[in-house]
């Protein structure tokens, strides 16, 4: 391109200790185009920005902004330059108001006093900009994902960005608001704005993007035109093919047994009238949308949450409502979605997180059997191919990939016959992602059975021997491994929610 | 690779790694040794007892603080409950003409039942525990001062003897060691005690993992209580009567002494051996500085500072070690 490019991250590479995470990438942002970071997690995206964004410093390799080389030794050098980030988790303070998240930290002043009206003024010239047409009184936590984005945007510009970082921008909003997002950023576009968008959705690269980088382990794979069809770029990014990456091994089921019963369960507000069941061997994969009402179904059997109506039975067993112990005890294990934050016990060893779950059951005279948690511990750490100094370090300090095996592992020593993991490769890299698939293998081959939510759909489509696609809080379909494409998943997830938004 | 266990990576001289882990117990020796040759007063045996005394007070205090710490909480209430355990036991022996046995088990019991109540209102009220042992502050010590109508109560004879000798050892720090001994056990030994650590580090992991968090909350708060009742039993028997102002402000000097000793008000940390240090870090301190003489308004300026260093020493300590 003849062009010269806003920002240009030039041969840049970046360790941490042995690891090099970066190496040898040159990507550019060029004004009123939209470029499209894509690759695994684990594949750099995220330490790639940084390096954009002043968070990190590139180790080689440097950055040019304007056709000058830079160093970025600060989030605020890079605003300086006009350089700023959405991130995926907001800054925004959600008791204050747009006005004055907007204007935060440059707050107009009168005679050492806040100057209210021209707080308004500057705040709403600056959601004028993205046609945002809210009361800037409005205080932020009112409001929802997705306006408060683009608050944020409008934030971004208002410190005169000329180059907007999107770290997955569309993860958490509906298909509706998702369109709202792009007709945004088509005008920004058109004002020569250049923009580097990260999304998991590779339907709407070619929506949104013109260009393409594809990342792989740290390194630069390809740049193509965001029209490339997807199956070529998900070949670029995995760099094999899908069967590699999803080994599941199904086993026949048809003469087995239904190990988990739910029954027109139902819980107000979250999702109703569910019914179905997970035979002894077999892996039923949850699909939807975010906001479905997976995840609350998932809590509710598990015991996490109480629910309203309905019945959970194991093993024709029926469970108490909202008593997770009485779940463990009928060999229900319970994998939750945010790992450090549901998971984990971070500061504590891995032997101590391992041993959770039966710390009260193995004891004698409420004494701990501290010699039997141990061996457990190390007997399933060493299964589990745990990777760690020694058994007794934090668990904090282990990979995302080691600390979700141990999460696994605590299930295991508690014998459970029935997981339920929601989102169970969530930052996961891609070797430890295939150590947890097969592990999942084992489980189901030893007769456990499998309740799974997650939202990477090649995920689901490659390990479930049937899906349940959930919608606004209902069962929207079934279909088996067979008949599920990502097509046929997405047309029973999404049909008729924009209408369902519009009514709200 | 077959092996899961990694070679431990060097960390430095081993010297290093225990200045790192026991900087309180460091701090104790260095204060010690410069006492020690500042003052030829210091290291007597009358003086080494009068540590030993005044050191279980807050130690015991302490040691039931650190269980709520340890689970993520605080109790302001420990100092008033004390004294209210205290008054009660003193009001049932001299009022209510139990014996004096009885008295004092009913003195634990009203701790226990006030730290119960502390429990309850944190696990089940979702008051959070600055708040529920606040009011339980006030109202404690009025409670105190409603039983004695303000002035002091004689105590029983079994009471006063915790605050007397047994031979040559003072009570007091016979009741401190094994105190000591069945909260370090407690906590070490016991799946409600390794259930603090959990419930303290991450309180929804531990639910989701089948722990009984409220069940364990409210035990945690019932123990300092009890051990906050114990504190208040200590200090009557050692003045022969309960005072309605007695133990008012040490709920600060058994945070201190818990933070002191490396636990984080965050949670998750803590132990008993190190709250010990901390508790006599401050006793020491207090000690020397009445040796040499300084007033005890310099006192608190110096207590203070000992607070914001030792725990400032902590922080820059975990800092350096996550990264």
């Amino acid at each position: 391109m003849s062009q010269q490019a806003l920002v240009t991250l030039q041969n840049v590479g970046k360790t941490f200790g042995p690891v090099t995470v970066i190496k040898d990438v040159t990507v550019s942002v060029y004004a009123g185009q939209v470029q499209v970071l894509l690759g695994e997690n684990g594949a750099g995206k995220s330490t790639l920005i940084k390096m954009m964004a002043g968070v990190y410093q590139p180790d080689a390799g440097h950055i040019v902004v304007d056709g000058q080389t830079v160093t970025l030794p600060t989030t605020r050098a890079a605003e300086d330059l006009g350089i700023a980030t959405i991130h995926q988790e907001l800054n925004l303070v959600p008791t204050m108001s747009i006005a004055e998240n907007v204007m935060l930290g440059r707050m107009p002043t009168k005679h050492g006093l806040v100057d209210r009206s021209a707080l308004r003024n500057r705040a709403r010239a600056a959601l004028a900009l993205i046609g945002l047409d809210v009361d800037v009184d409005t205080l932020v936590g009112d409001l929802g994902i997705a306006r408060q984005q683009l608050v944020e945007i409008a934030k971004a510009l208002s410190i005169n960005a000329r180059i907007l970082i999107l770290d997955e921008p569309t993860a958490a909003l509906t298909r509706h608001e998702t369109e709202s997002l792009f007709a945004v950023m088509a005008d920004l576009r058109r004002r020569g704005v250049g923009m580097l968008f990260i999304s998991h959705h590779l339907d709407e690269i070619a929506e949104v993007g013109d260009t393409v980088t594809v990342l792989r382990d740290g390194e630069f794979i390809a740049e193509v035109p965001a029209s490339t069809p997807e199956d070529d770029l998900v070949k670029l990014m995995v760099g094999r093919s899908i069967e590699d990456q999803f080994p599941r091994v199904t086993g026949d089921v048809s003469q087995a047994s239904a190990i988990l019963t739910v029954d027109n369960l139902t819980s107000t507000g979250s999702f109703s009238d569910i019914s179905f069941s997970v035979k002894a061997g077999e892996i039923l994969g949850i699909a939807g949308l975010v906001g479905a009402g997976r995840t609350e179904l998932i809590r509710a059997i598990a015991g996490a949450d109480r629910y309203t109506s309905g019945t959970v039975a194991v093993r024709g067993r029926h469970l108490p409502n909202g008593s997770i112990q009485a779940a463990i005890a009928a060999g229900i294990g319970h994998v939750p979605e945010d790992r450090k934050g549901q998971g984990l016990v971070l500061d504590a060893s891995v032997n101590d997180n391992l041993g959770y779950a039966t710390l009260a059951s193995t004891a004698k005279l409420g004494l701990v059997d501290f010699a039997g948690q141990r061996s457990r511990a190390g007997e399933v750490a060493t299964k589990l191919r745990i990777r760690m100094h020694t058994i007794d370090q934090p668990i904090g300090a282990l990979s995302g990939g080691n600390q979700q095996k141990a999460v696994f592992g605590r299930w295991i020593i508690a014998a459970s016959t029935v997981l339920l993991l929601d989102e169970p490769t969530r930052g996961v890299d891609v070797g430890a992602k295939v150590e947890i698939y097969e592990l999942m293998n084992a489980i189901t081959a030893a007769g456990g059975a499998i309740l799974m939510v997650s939202s990477e759909l090649p995920e689901i489509l490659g390990m479930s021997d049937r899906i349940l696609v959930m919608r606004d809080g209902r069962l929207a379909g079934e279909l088996t491994a067979a008949e599920a494409t990502q097509d046929a998943v997405m047309t029973l997830a999404a049909r008729d929610v924009d209408e369902n938004h519009e009514q709200r | 690779m077959s092996t899961t266990t990694l070679p431990a990576k060097r960390r430095g001289l081993d010297y290093k790694k225990f200045l790192a882990n026991n900087g309180a117990l460091v701090g104790l020796v260095v204060l010690c040794l410069a006492l020690f040759i500042a003052t030829p007063d210091f290291l007597t045996a009358q003086n080494l007892l009068n540590i030993g005394i005044q050191v279980s007070t807050v130690a015991v205090l302490a040691f039931g603080m650190t269980f709520v710490i340890v689970a993520g909480g605080i109790d302001l209430s420990v100092g008033a409950v004390a004294a209210l355990s205290a008054m009660s036991s003193g009001w049932m022996f001299a009022s209510a003409g139990l014996p004096g046995w009885l008295a004092l088990l009913g003195g634990l019991f009203i701790g226990a039942l006030a730290g119960t109540i502390n429990g309850l209102a944190n696990a089940y009220g979702k008051l959070p525990s600055f708040i529920a042992t606040l009011a339980m502050l006030s109202v404690a010590r009025g409670l105190t001062l409603v039983i004695s109508d303000g002035r002091p109560i004689k105590m029983p004879a079994e009471v006063s003897f915790l605050g007397g000798s047994l031979g040559p050892v003072p009570m007091p720090i016979i009741i401190l060691v094994l105190a000591a001994l069945a909260a370090s056990f407690l906590l070490n030994r016991t799946v409600i005690g390794r259930s603090m650590y959990a419930v303290g580090g991450n309180a929804e992991a531990a639910r989701l993992s089948g722990l009984p968090v409220k069940r364990i909350l409210v035990t945690v708060f019932a123990l300092a209580g009890l051990f906050a009742a114990l504190a208040g039993l200590l200090l009557a028997g050692r003045l022969d009567s309960a005072q309605p102002q007695a133990a008012a402000g040490y709920e600060l000097d058994a945070i201190a002494a818990v933070v002191i000793g490396g636990a984080s008000l965050a949670g998750g940390l803590g132990k008993i051996s190190g709250t010990f240090v901390g508790a006599l870090v401050l006793v020491v301190i207090r000690n020397g500085l009445n040796l040499l003489n300084v007033t005890s308004f310099w006192q608190q300026v110096v207590i203070g500072l000992v607070i914001a260093l030792a725990v400032g020493i902590d922080v820059l300590r975990r800092k350096t070690r996550s990264s």
